[in-house]
């Protein structure tokens, strides 16, 4: 038997993107997965006949164009459509659209506060400016605050240099930006609460907070950062669904003479004399390798597949006090026809894209205060898609796959297990939601696939449902994330690695964390890291 | 009529603390206040917990009857059953009553942890705020300096900093301590005067601020000064006196004379002019700026600032005097009294805050002044900061009332009858405090002390160095760096920068 040079638990796409990095590189890979399918939070399953659903994840954006070009995605069937825009409606009978088109939101903007459709073009370029700083950090390994190795304060000196690139308000307008509530930063543009409101819908995505919390402009960027062919801040549809992506990786990695296997359950990471050297499946069958790297989150890797005694006090601390908290859940929705908004004018575009029923930052942030105090919102913040209008190959002709991620849905019921009934309550406070709008779309439902942060653990691994893998606050991102002192995907077992979301620059559909992590090992074997590009630095 | 060189505007504590430095190097100095009385907004606040320690030394405050009753005062966490928590010595150094022994322990340790962290980061309180430009003059080597200490912590604490310092007040305490009583309390010193909620990441740093205080040379210790918080004002003012500063109070200054884009004096409600070649405005920047100088005399960009600048107020003041003393079942009433039954109730008290509402069950702190020093008609009076209470509500009127009958519902849950023994209640809302003091939305701080408004951030983005935006005129209120509080530091540190701009 050959024996394996990584052993990658989890065939999300973060556990991919390294495996296939590592097998290009020349390395021996597996990957073992838990469940009888590939793909993790990016994956597409038929669990109504003919229906492909998006089951968690739904759009994409945030996938690093170099990953994608450096595994040749699009050669093995990656193909991301752009989507055409989306509408907010409000409560009297309104929308608010979003176009591709710069120009046409203006307009849209101005039908709703001429001030504001001012205020979009200088909002416009404030973005882009600090997405185009934080998007260099993305590819890079966070330095050690407390190290005076020369790697880290050369990676200090870096990112002091890009701070201080900038002239002096900027760098002040990007503190600001990076550590105030989008609330707060919206305020400083735009006057009309639905303009606000259809802007804060990425500053609460993923995120236990609200958009009053200090903090939410960041977690704004981190979803605005992202581009579909270029276009910054655009977002598309994974043709075929968002497990196209995992499904696009897996042919790479197996191009690479790399392997995946399902249904192999991780019980235990074997660790002798302090390094990791195989695992222990759930059928007892163990697997030698040279290094393992889990691209499970952080507390599951630690809390749950390792044997307490191998870490030291302080890091299990931290792990323990890691924060995830999963603050949403998913409707997967198979649709007899198109449903129809009444507020929208026939043959609107806008119904290809992301559509809100939240019409003010206020509601928002009531939606979070069920939240916080153990109930789902009652009054949900939805994301609601329908890619078959532009992607027909998901259900048969005529029929429709609506995706709806909902906000806020706590990990727990006021401290207790998530019943049937809670999850039955939680649906249809959504449904009803949509339905005020859409009179009739009830009807025209097939089936519905209800995820809550319950089954989101349950079936994809996230501890608490949590679909960054660990919440992005400041105390969790960068140099702190996960750990303070162990923001280098490494862990205090030698040989064992972390690639997943929970290790820096976080969630989302982006590879980038898989990509740094194969960075890292490939550097440590003293490999060069053949095929990834905008590698900094590989010694 | 006898001519200044530097007119400092507004006797609050800021005000006065420039004004005396000021004149100790010898300039000529009058402060104008608006009000009958110095002191400010002090006079609302009443407990003392960063006075900085620079200015009571120099204005020898103790020498101009500075008397504290209470230096160190204990606080008593409230149960409504009876079981409170007492927290003795600074920032709670003994916990009595009933915690489970793992808190006691997890508690010992966050609490040096945090009182470490606060006095790292104190000279920065000390300091004009440096600039991140090249070529700015910073302090290279006191920062440096401060960079060194907070290393020399070691490799864990320094990277516990760098995790903590913009993280929750809630998660921070949750990770380490189960007591609700406990977090309660915490929760609630934490978030006081601000407008955030336990929950709201940010919220630790604005406590490492409030904790990098003392009262007599104490870290985190709250003192209780005779005569009240408004006794402080009046020694401050005795002290500038003393050092030939002339104040003039009833005088409210309507404007600051700019000539040539150049401050050159104020006029006075009255219409009066005073000329002097020097303007420090200690009144709150957002006013200073767009009231006193208008948008005429500064650039549209900084008009903007000025305007956005957050100055949400969201703690209320309540006054009541009582026919006797009351019983919070047993609690000492000398103490400072905490009804915050947990780190939930602080939060919950914010969530109505936020749309303009007011909360069900507020969350206060309590001083009876009169079970120090007794009334002479017999009365007892008791003086609460309630949080959180909202700064623009639709109705004000109604707001008030709705909050006045919450916090004597609340009050009557924890000593039962007070009610009852209410002769008179006064309620400030935020409001009323704008009203009274001229703080932009009753905000303790002259500017909400948030962290993108702190440091060079503070008050505003480039004009963090005290000089105003134009040449004459200086800014030394709390809305400057390091904020309010009653401590007189940005005062202080405004006249620091006066002098070395010679």
């Amino acid at each position: 038997m050959v024996t394996l040079d990584a052993l990658i638990i989890g065939a999300g796409h973060n556990g991919l993107v390294t495996a296939c990095y590592l097998a290009r590189a020349g390395l021996k890979v597996l990957v073992v997965e838990k469940n009888d399918w590939i793909g993790g939070a990016a994956v597409s399953r038929e669990l109504f006949p003919g229906f492909t659903y998006s089951n968690c994840s739904y759009v994409s954006s945030l996938f690093r164009p170099e990953i994608m070009r450096d595994l040749e995605l699009p050669r093995h069937g990656l193909q991301i459509l752009p989507y055409e825009g989306g509408a907010l409606f409000t409560g009297g009978g309104g929308y608010l659209g979003m176009f591709r088109d710069h120009e046409a939101n203006r307009r849209e903007i101005a039908r709703h506060s001429p001030r504001d459709a001012e205020a979009y073009d200088r909002y416009s370029r404030d973005i882009l400016r600090n997405c185009r700083l934080i998007r260099p950090m993305l590819m890079r390994r966070p330095p050690d605050l407390a190290s005076v190795r020369p790697r880290d304060l050369a990676e200090l000196a870096w990112l002091g240099k890009q701070i201080t690139g900038q002239s002096e308000t900027q760098v002040y307008d990007m503190l600001r930006f990076w550590t105030m509530s989008i609330a707060d930063f919206l305020d400083g543009y735009f006057e009309n609460p639905a303009v606000k409101a259809y802007q804060a819908v990425g500053s609460i995505i993923g995120t236990a907070l609200g958009p009053m919390s200090p903090g939410t402009a960041y977690v704004l960027l981190h979803h605005a950062m992202g581009d579909v062919d270029g276009n910054v801040g655009s977002w598309g549809y994974s043709r075929g669904g968002m497990g196209s992506i995992t499904k696009a990786l897996t042919d790479s990695l197996r191009a690479s003479g790399g392997e995946v296997r399902v249904g192999a359950g991780v019980q235990q990471i074997v660790v002798k004399g302090g390094k990791a050297v195989g695992v222990v499946l759930d059928t007892g069958e163990e697997i030698r390798a040279a290094r393992v790297v889990s691209n499970m989150d952080v507390r599951r890797t630690f809390l749950k597949h390792v044997e307490e005694k191998e870490l030291p006090d302080p890091f299990l601390k931290r792990v323990r006090a890691f924060k995830t908290r999963g603050s949403s859940g998913k409707l997967n929705i198979a649709l007899d026809g198109v449903p129809r908004f009444p507020a929208l004018p026939d043959g609107a575009p806008n119904i290809k894209g992301d559509l809100h029923f939240t019409d003010s930052i206020a509601k928002m942030e009531a939606a979070y205060d069920d939240w916080k105090a153990g109930h789902f919102s009652r009054d949900p913040f939805q994301d609601v898609m329908i890619p078959t209008l532009i992607d027909p190959t998901m259900t048969p002709p005529g029929k429709h796959f609506m995706s709806c991620f909902v906000q806020y849905a706590p990990p727990k019921i006021e401290g207790r297990d998530w019943t049937d009934a809670d999850r039955d309550g939680f649906r249809d406070a959504c449904l009803n939601q949509i339905e005020a709008y859409a009179p009739g779309f009830k009807s025209l439902i097939l089936h519905v696939e209800v995820r809550t942060p319950r089954e989101l653990e349950a079936e994809v691994g996230l501890t608490e449902g949590n679909i960054f893998q660990g919440e992005l606050t400041f105390d969790q991102m960068f140099f702190n994330r996960p750990v303070p002192g162990y923001a280098n995907y490494r862990s205090p077992i030698r040989d064992l690695w972390i690639c997943g979301s929970s290790t820096h620059p976080g969630g989302g559909v982006m590879g980038a964390p898989g990509r740094n992590a194969a960075a890292e090992i490939l550097r440590d074997m003293k490999r060069p890291a053949k095929d990834m590009s905008d590698a900094y630095a590989i010694v | 009529m006898p001519s200044y060189d530097t007119i400092v505007i507004g006797a609050g504590l800021n005000g006065l603390a420039a004004a005396h430095r000021l004149a100790a190097k010898g300039a000529s100095v009058l402060v104008l206040e608006g009000a009958d009385t110095p002191g400010g907004g002090a006079a609302l606040s009443h407990l003392s917990y960063n006075l900085d320690p620079r200015v009571a030394a120099a204005m020898n405050l103790s020498a101009h009857g500075l008397e504290w009753l209470a230096a160190n005062l204990a606080t008593t966490a409230l149960s409504p059953d009876g079981n409170h928590l007492r927290l003795e010595g600074a920032l709670g150094d003994r916990l009595t009553g009933d915690v489970p022994a793992q808190d006691r322990a997890a508690w010992a340790s966050l609490r040096a942890r945090l009182l470490r962290f606060a006095a790292v980061l104190s000279p920065l309180n000390q300091m004009t705020p440096p600039r991140i430009a090249k070529g700015a003059g910073n302090p290279m080597v006191k920062l440096a300096m401060i960079g060194l200490r907070a290393r020399l912590m070691g490799a864990a604490d320094f990277r516990e900093l760098g995790r903590i310092l913009l993280t929750n007040v809630h998660d921070l305490l949750d990770d380490e301590l189960t007591s609700p009583l406990l977090k309660g309390a915490l929760a609630f010193d934490a978030t006081l005067g601000g407008w955030l909620g336990p929950r709201s990441p940010n919220s630790v740093l604005p406590w490492l601020v409030r904790l990098s205080g003392q009262t007599a040379g104490v870290q985190g210790a709250l003192g209780l000064p005779k005569g009240g918080m408004a006794a402080l004002g009046t020694a401050m003012a005795r002290a500038a006196a003393a050092q030939g500063v002339t104040l003039r109070c009833a005088a409210r200054v309507s404007r600051i004379l700019v000539e040539g884009e150049r401050a050159v004096g104020v006029v006075l409600a009255g219409g009066e002019e005073i000329r002097a070649p020097r303007v420090v405005s200690a009144l709150a920047p957002k006013v200073t700026l767009l009231d006193l100088i208008g948008p005429r005399h500064i650039d549209a960009g900084l008009t903007t600032r000025a305007r956005q600048q957050k100055a949400r107020g969201g703690a209320a003041k309540l006054h009541l005097t009582l026919r006797s003393l009351p019983d919070f079942r047993g609690a000492n009433p000398k103490d400072r009294l905490v009804i915050a039954a947990s780190e939930h109730a602080v939060e919950q008290a914010f969530n109505p805050v936020k749309y303009g509402q007011t909360p069900e069950a507020p969350v206060m702190e309590i001083v009876l002044p009169t079970a120090h020093e007794p009334a002479p008609d017999g009365r007892h009076r008791l003086s609460a900061i309630v949080q959180f209470a909202p700064h623009a509500p639709p109705d004000r009127d109604a707001a008030r009332a709705a909050m006045l009958q919450a916090c004597l519902a609340q009050l009557g849950a924890y000593a039962p009858g007070l009610p009852d023994l209410v002769e008179a209640a006064e309620l400030l809302m935020p409001y009323d405090i704008e009203a009274m003091t001229g703080l932009p939305g009753g905000q303790w701080h002259a500017g909400e002390l948030s962290v993108e408004q702190m440091l060079f951030l503070r008050p505003f983005p480039g004009l963090s160095q005290y000089k105003g935006p134009i040449p004459g005129l200086w800014l030394a209120s709390a809305g400057c760096h390091p904020g309010g509080g009653v401590s007189g530091s940005a005062g202080w540190n405004a006249a620091a920068a006066m002098e070395a701009a010679g």
